[in-house]
């Protein structure tokens, strides 16, 4: 059964691979900005059946410093600045609710 | 040329990117999942922020991209060392491969210092 499982995520990542590099016909920026995608999509895999409360902390914070690199590149690609900006916030909102996550899973208040 | 390194420094840390991921859903235990993750995002993501100044130079984008790998830099360390701590007093067990656990040691070695003047007295 494990060994299965093993081989259905291998071939799903070997078809995504495939029809990202060799048959989707487009610019190099939009496939580099699929492939964040698909991890960005493990990444809320990981958040609906992480079996502690601490997975789902760590895939969120993962998850907000990924999207900075995700909205460079789509800076990159419309010539406007202001991607950095919307990045640069959601990084600050991310980390202020990992800090205050953290703190209520170790049994502490906020204000201590 | 500048837009040719720019290129191979986004490749490489989108490549860096993507195994972080993979080990956040692929290793065993919170603490695996903490360590492999968090240091391969912040390196990718760093690694994309660098080409992008690369290729776009010091203007309004340039610097926005400096300003974020220096954030990075400083809150995503700090926020995992938040979360290790947590768990690991909050109770979540290490996976059953694992073999040591230093942080328990020296829990138990500071209860035994503190406690056995008081037991004496």
């Amino acid at each position: 059964m494990k060994v299965i499982s093993w081989l259905m995520g291998l071939l799903i990542f070997i078809v995504f691979f495939y029809f990202n590099f060799f048959v989707y016909d487009g610019e190099l920026l939009f496939k580099l900005i699929n492939v964040l995608l698909f991890s960005s999509l493990l990444i809320l895999i990981r958040v609906m059946l992480g079996p502690t409360p601490a997975d789902r902390i760590v895939a969120v914070d993962i998850l907000g410093v990924l999207i900075i690199g995700l909205l460079a590149l789509f800076g990159l690609h419309y010539k406007e600045s202001f991607f950095m900006d919307i990045g640069l916030i959601w990084a600050l909102l991310s980390f202020i609710a990992t800090i205050a996550f953290s703190k209520i899973l170790e049994g502490r208040r906020l204000d201590e | 040329m500048n837009d040719i390194i720019g290129i191979i420094l986004i490749c490489v840390g989108i490549a860096f990117d993507f195994l972080g991921v993979l080990g956040l859903v692929r290793l065993p235990d919170v603490y695996n999942r903490l360590q492999a993750a968090t240091k391969c995002v912040t390196f990718g993501t760093a690694g994309i922020l660098l080409g992008i100044i690369f290729m776009q130079g010091f203007n309004n984008f340039g610097f926005k991209a400096l300003l974020g790998i220096i954030f990075i830099f400083l809150s995503s360390p700090t926020a995992a060392h938040a979360i290790a701590r947590a768990s690991h007093r909050s109770g979540i067990p290490l996976a059953k491969v694992s073999i040591i656990d230093k942080y328990e040691e020296d829990k138990e070695l500071k209860r035994e210092l503190t406690e056995e003047p008081i037991g004496e007295k």
